[in-house]
């Protein structure tokens, strides 16, 4: 599955859009898994902005899949890692050394695309410079609203803390400030009825 | 209740000559009191009776937002104009009495920025004046970029370049020096915002060299007042009071409207803040459209008029009001 139409929500949760090209002459795309399947189709509609563009991806069990491609789109720069964590430092050079007019371009699972626009944010990029499309897993990143602690990849509602161990409903109420959806006690009232837990979106 | 923001009764305090063109009034309250602070960037409007005419024009505040004893702001003389900075500066003098609106402000500065980027265009300096006041006391990185015709004609230059050598930079028409705009902008930093304030060429220019360097929207600020454009008379109808009016060339629609005695929103009255949108029931001929709040559709559509700039060519006009 790559693309995915989330139902209607509250206000509060995201919602993704298709990547569209902007003025300027710096690119950033960051992607994980197939999320690289939207950078691919925006470069086939928009090839002469590859030369100012730097594309940063997490094949996660995407694998060898896009990388091939990737390639072939001749990127100013392209790299391909292991993990957020072990592409956090490239991120934060390029942020760091940044101009105003850079376009930020996220693409893949919810969880990439809140830590990334987090930083970015945080790094003084402002959210009108910053485009979504989501792709793939729809696992979310959570918090947990009693230890604050993050788990990353959740798929089922509820889950298990991976800090506090609380059983945690998965609300669609998300901080944008943080990046991460919100996590709440779902024995709260009756400790120990936990139901069963349900992929999202099953 | 009235329309506009409330009012302030002051004297004319001080009168300072700075060049050819601009002279600098300073108010204090004909009370005694302290004046509302206000934030870097706002404006008050200055009720001008001048005869049987009353003219209100707004001016950017430029003294002290934190130090509010006394209000200060400059005008520049023009000679085409509609006769409001001519009859300030030919007319008023210190020990008058005069009435200000409270300050409104529709350019302040975004305080979320990392960097204020400043550039201004002769008199277009006045709200950087006390933004730059506000910023030396409550801390701020700012850069300013201000364009002068000449030496002579550079008001408040010399004490910016006094208080803050590091941060402003004076560009000079009559030297060929020019702002470098697409290089300034191709190189701040992360969480920059740009501010521009002076004649209308350079708002476009800055605000499109901007957009196509990729700048957010977010992040492009600019203020303009138009002063009402003269034009040929015209009447309109408000359907509500049952009066109509009869619009003079060097009158804005506002101004015949207020003159009626009928009572209408104002904030800005340079086609900026968008309080004075008023509904076109009928009308046959053209409208004028002069502000920069409406948007293309809305002007399309012929519904909408903004009375405080925007005028009307045709037989009638019908207005909500």
């Amino acid at each position: 599955m790559t693309d995915f139409e989330f139902p209607p929500s509250i206000d509060s949760r995201p919602v993704y859009g298709k990547l569209e090209t902007r003025p300027g002459h710096a690119h950033l795309f960051i992607a994980d898994a197939e999320g690289a399947a939207a950078i691919l189709d925006f470069a086939a509609a928009n090839a002469d902005i590859m030369a100012n563009s730097h594309i940063i991806y997490i094949p996660k069990d995407c694998g060898e899949k896009y990388v091939a491609q990737l390639e072939a789109l001749n990127a100013s720069q392209l790299y391909v890692g292991p993990s957020y964590p072990a592409a956090m430092s490239r991120i934060n050079h390029v942020l760091a050394t940044a101009h105003m007019g850079i376009q930020l371009y996220l693409a893949g699972t919810e969880g990439l695309m809140s830590e990334t626009r987090t930083t970015a944010t945080n790094a003084g990029v402002s959210l009108d410079s910053i485009q979504l499309e989501h792709r793939g897993s729809l696992s979310r990143r959570m918090q947990c609203v009693h230890c604050k602690g993050i788990t990353e990849n959740v798929i089922t509602d509820p889950y298990v803390c991976s800090h506090c161990g609380l059983n945690l409903f998965v609300r669609d109420h998300y901080s944008e400030r943080l990046g991460v959806f919100q996590g709440v006690r779902v024995d709260a009232e009756d400790h120990g009825n936990v139901p069963d837990a349900v992929e999202l979106y099953k | 209740m009235s329309a506009g923001a409330e009012k302030i009764s002051v004297t004319v305090s001080e009168k300072v000559v700075l060049n050819d063109l601009v002279t600098r009034f300073q108010f204090k309250r004909t009370d005694g009191g302290s004046f509302p602070a206000f934030s870097g960037g706002a404006h008050t409007v200055i009720e001008m009776k001048d005869g049987d005419m009353t003219r209100l024009n707004p001016y950017s505040l430029m003294s002290n937002p934190l130090l509010p004893d006394v209000y200060e702001i400059s005008i520049r003389r023009d000679e085409d104009g509609r006769g409001g900075s001519k009859f300030m500066h030919d007319k008023v003098n210190v020990g008058d009495e005069m009435v200000l609106s409270y300050p409104v402000n529709l350019f302040s500065l975004d305080l979320r920025a990392r960097k204020q980027l400043m550039i201004a265009g002769g008199i277009g300096i006045t709200p950087f004046i006390a933004q730059i006041k506000q910023m030396s006391l409550l801390g701020g990185n700012f850069e300013l970029h201000y364009s002068v015709r000449t030496k002579s004609l550079g008001s408040y230059v010399d004490e910016l370049m006094d208080q803050h050598p590091n941060n402003v930079h004076i560009y000079h028409d009559d030297q060929e020096e020019r702002i470098e705009l697409e290089q300034l902008l191709s190189g701040q930093p992360l969480g920059t915002h740009v501010y521009v304030c002076g004649p209308k060429g350079m708002i476009d220019w800055v605000r499109s060299t901007a957009q196509s360097l990729g700048w957010p929207e977010s992040s492009i600020h600019f203020e303009e007042f138009l002063a009402p454009q003269s034009g040929k008379p015209f009447s309109a109808t408000l359907s509500k009071s049952n009066v109509t009016v009869e619009v003079g060339e060097h009158e804005s629609l506002l101004e015949a409207i207020e003159r009626a005695g009928v009572d209408a929103p104002y904030l800005c009255r340079g086609g900026a803040c968008g309080q004075c949108e008023t509904r076109v029931l009928e009308h046959d001929g053209e409208i004028k459209h002069h502000d920069h709040w409406l948007e293309d559709e809305e002007r399309a559509c012929g519904d909408k008029i903004m009375p405080c700039v925007s005028r009307f060519e045709g037989k009638t006009l019908v207005l909500d009001r």
